[in-house]
């Protein structure tokens, strides 16, 4: 079957019909025929057809090995197992802007059939912009990057899939992220629909609440399950590097977080109108600034993409977000004039405010140090990076802030705080905050930073704690049962406490980061079969050595018992896997996952005779909770989206 | 707000500018072009079997232009592309002083040996089974090529596959030098 060619007609046929939709769409909505707009809704529907298609056909083509569609070839080998041999779809530059299209098409197509008779004055400019950024990603998979391409002479056999991505983490990471980083296309469109039609009220956001919501979620849950492949496959320990890669999605995800929380305000308080639009405008831009950082190849980073024409393609089309959305913005700034007004620096909305300033300070400095090597070569011709010391250096400030405003934010009164309210909600979870960092350092926790994120810590939860007890009482006095009253809550004013619970799930996370930096500890020994390492109460026995010969790789693999001096706990069998299209072996991490702590061996170099093993032993403290806070986010985000109860009853 | 002149509005699209303009700069630069410090260093000695049989020793090829280059058969699409052009340029500059050797890396026999009977190699090829060889000249990724000029020193390395351009630049230059 040719499949090349037929999948690259289907890529054109979209482009085309994608520009047509958005075209019609556009002048429909200018001229008010409401014939345009509906047959820009079956140019949507026919999108989507097209790009599942494609999408399948190219599937079809890794399944059978159809070495003749060139990406095939590039990407896997008669070896690939099976698994890899679907996920090999997103495993390179071309495959993954399909993936990128087909997500984009699918929410377009939600948004159709969701918004077809409500909105009718956003309505076809959203679904003009939509189509608008797919045809772009369409002429992405046309020109500079096509998926589809003939390789002649069909090869025997294909290069195969890199092999740090065979990996689960690699199925899901993708799939979390791309519907991060897309979902917020959605917002996106809807604030450029308000800034065209002039109609820049709340309408947009009480629209795009849950949009807004559900990308965040998918985002944060990408970069979870991306801090989790780095976990257990790069071999390092350690699960954020500060790479120019992660800062990428990590950047968008500041942003977006920025504007769950002042959306908000302009919601309460009529504040924050323009802000709030430059913040969508803003998180849209990074998200494909992301794209454009890997696929450019402009700056050095351990999961770039090749380079080539498809950077100039990005750039190009970054270049007329930012200058055409930021113009209408100018265009329409005088009605973004705000309507409230800050009435007191102790209220809600400044706590929020600064909330904000926050986290764009965080982007700010992420974006700074991830373009530093290019600034400092553009400026005094030396490429230099800047690296996690000033990361953390910069964003450990800033992330304890937001941490005490999270205590703050949700209790303090809007407008302006009563002594009252503040001596009301505050007293006690601050003596708490204090008294657990104080039973800490009499324990023995030396580190500054680390009683603070703990004390802090304490200090939020007693606050969401008092809140909801308060709250949960109020509804017991009125009858209620103490399940009824909780439950009830949690559904009727779901946004708060829902919020809560996402709350919780960043303070999870916040204690595994602080734990794991602080407490985990590592060494490194070569041992004798039969010799045993010992670190933090572990003892690591080298049993042996054994080799063998995988579908597509050649692996060395050891046996390592692992005991606490008395008892056999487990047996561990950390790899070098041997792909022959790498240079460098490729580890295999093997480790005892716990809820305090990890043991996690890394096996280095070894006798080819199997008489001697070097193997790094980690003890990690904590990481678990970032696993688990990444559950508890889930949780809160699923309860924030649920229908608002309180309209309706 | 109202204080500031109309045209001020402006200014929040023009503040994109810059930073569009430090990402196109992006394009004249390569992150990946670390310089490699073998440049003008003498080449490390190697001494290999070649597919055919006889042994080949860099120590042996003093006083001639070499050209090694390192390929494996897995190396698709890039050895693929540039192995009619080492073809090539051997026929056209073996007569000359030019020596090449093919250095086949990380690879199974056989395969490798089809790889070379569907080009026709006729030049020298040999396996660096141990790895040793690439590593001594600090050989990242296949393809790449090096450039030893009579002194025996590496004066350009080239990464990726070499087209018929780049071999007769380089290899003119040297041949040109008289040792």
């Amino acid at each position: 079957m040719p499949i090349p060619e037929i999948g690259y007609g289907a890529t054109v046929t979209a482009l085309v019909l994608a520009l047509y939709g958005s075209f019609a769409a556009a002048v429909g909505a200018w001229t008010g025929r409401p014939g345009l707009g509906r047959s820009s809704e079956r140019a949507a529907i026919g999108v989507w057809v097209l790009i599942t298609c494609g999408m399948l056909l190219m599937v079809y083509a890794f399944l059978t090995f159809d070495f003749s569609v060139r990406y095939v070839a590039n990407n896997t080998n008669r070896g690939t197992p099976f698994y890899y041999r679907i996920t090999a779809l997103w495993g390179a530059l071309e495959g993954s802007i399909i993936l990128w299209a087909w997500m984009l098409s699918l929410y377009t197509l939600i948004v159709v059939v969701q918004y077809r008779r409500r909105h009718s004055v956003f309505y076809p400019w959203v679904v003009a912009v939509l189509l608008g950024v797919l045809a772009f990603f369409l002429l992405v998979m046309t020109i500079p990057a096509p998926p589809f391409q003939r390789l002649a002479p069909v090869p025997p056999d294909g290069r195969g899939l890199n092999p740090l991505l065979e990996d689960s983490g690699m199925i899901t990471h993708p799939l979390a992220l791309y519907l991060g980083f897309t979902g917020f296309t959605v917002p996106f469109a809807f604030a450029i629909a308000a800034l065209v039609t002039g109609r820049i009220g709340d309408e947009w956001i009480t629209i795009t609440r849950r949009w807004t919501i559900v990308a965040w979620y998918f985002l944060s849950l990408g970069l979870l399950i991306g801090g989790w492949w780095s976990y257990h496959v790069l071999g390092w320990g350690g699960y954020w590097a500060w790479d120019p890669v992660e800062n990428a999605a990590f950047m968008p995800w500041l942003t977006g977080t920025a504007l769950l929380h002042s959306v908000m305000v302009q919601e309460r308080r009529r504040m924050l109108k323009l802000w709030n639009l430059g913040l969508i405008i803003l998180t849209f831009g990074l998200t494909l600034f992301g794209t454009f950082l890997t696929r450019s190849g402009i700056i050095g980073s351990v999961h770039a993409f090749t380079q080539g024409a498809v950077g100039q393609f990005f750039l190009g089309f970054l270049a007329v977000v930012l200058l055409g959305s930021f113009s209408l913005l100018a265009w329409r700034l005088e009605q973004l004039r705000a309507q409230g007004e800050l009435d007191s620096v102790l209220s809600r909305e400044s706590a929020f405010l600064l909330n904000n300033l926050f986290l764009v300070a965080a982007a700010f400095t992420v974006f700074f140090g991830t373009v530093f090597p290019l600034l400092s070569e553009a400026l005094r011709g030396v490429k230099v990076s800047v690296g996690a010391p000033f990361f953390n250096l910069v964003n450990i400030p800033i992330f304890l802030g937001l941490l005490l405003l999270m205590g703050v934010g949700p209790l303090i009164a809007w407008r302006r705080a009563s002594a009252e309210n503040l001596k009301r909600n505050f007293v006690k979870p601050v003596l708490a905050g204090i008294v657990a960092a104080a039973l800490l350092r009499l324990g023995g926790v030396g580190n500054v930073l680390v009683l603070t994120c703990m004390g802090l810590v304490v200090f939020v939860t007693g606050t969401m704690v008092l809140d909801f007890w308060r709250a949960a009482r109020a509804r017991r006095r009125s009858g209620d049962g103490w399940r009824a009253a909780t439950v009830g809550l949690l559904m009727r004013q779901n946004r708060r406490y829902g919020g809560f619970i996402v709350h919780l799930g960043v303070l999870v996370i916040a204690l595994g980061v602080a734990g794991s930096q602080a407490w985990s500890v590592q060494t490194e020994a070569t041992l004798e079969r039969g010799q045993a390492v010992e670190l933090a109460g572990y003892k690591v026995r080298f049993d042996t050595l054994r080799a063998s010969e995988e579908s597509n790789h050649f692996k060395v693999t050891g046996t390592f018992t692992v005991s606490n001096g008395q008892e056999a706990l487990t047996r561990l069998y950390p790899a070098k896997k041997f792909y022959p299209q790498e240079q460098t072996p490729i580890a295999y991490v093997d480790y005892r996952l716990g809820v305090l702590e990890d043991l996690y061996l890394v096996l280095g170099d070894f006798g080819r005779d199997g008489s001697y093993a070097t193997v790094k032993v980690q003890v990690n403290r904590m990481v678990s909770w970032l696993w688990l806070g990444g559950l508890v986010l889930t949780l809160g985000t699923l309860v924030a989206i649920l229908p608002d109860r309180r309209r309706v009853g | 707000m109202s204080a500031r002149p109309r045209w001020f509005r402006w200014a929040i699209p023009l503040a994109a500018v810059p930073v569009l303009l430090l990402l196109a700069y992006g394009f004249r630069t390569n992150p990946r072009d670390i310089p490699s410090p073998l440049i003008g260093r003498p080449a490390a000695p190697f001494a290999l079997e070649t597919f055919d049989g006889p042994r080949i020793a860099l120590e042996e090829l003093r006083g001639r232009v070499v050209v090694v280059n390192f390929w494996a058969s897995w190396c698709y699409p890039a050895c693929y592309e540039e192995a009619p052009a080492l073809e090539r340029g051997w026929q056209t500059y073996k007569d000359r002083g030019l020596v090449m050797v093919g250095i086949n890396v990380q690879d199974k026999d056989e395969p490798a040996r089809r790889f070379l009977a569907q080009f026709g190699h006729t030049f020298p090829n040999a396996r660096d089974p141990a790895g040793r060889v690439s590593v001594d000249f600090g050989v990242y990724g296949v393809p790449e090529t090096f450039f030893i000029d009579r002194a025996g020193r590496v004066r350009y390395k080239h990464v990726g596959a070499v087209t018929d351009a780049v071999l007769k630049r380089h290899v003119d230059t040297l041949l040109a030098e008289r040792g």
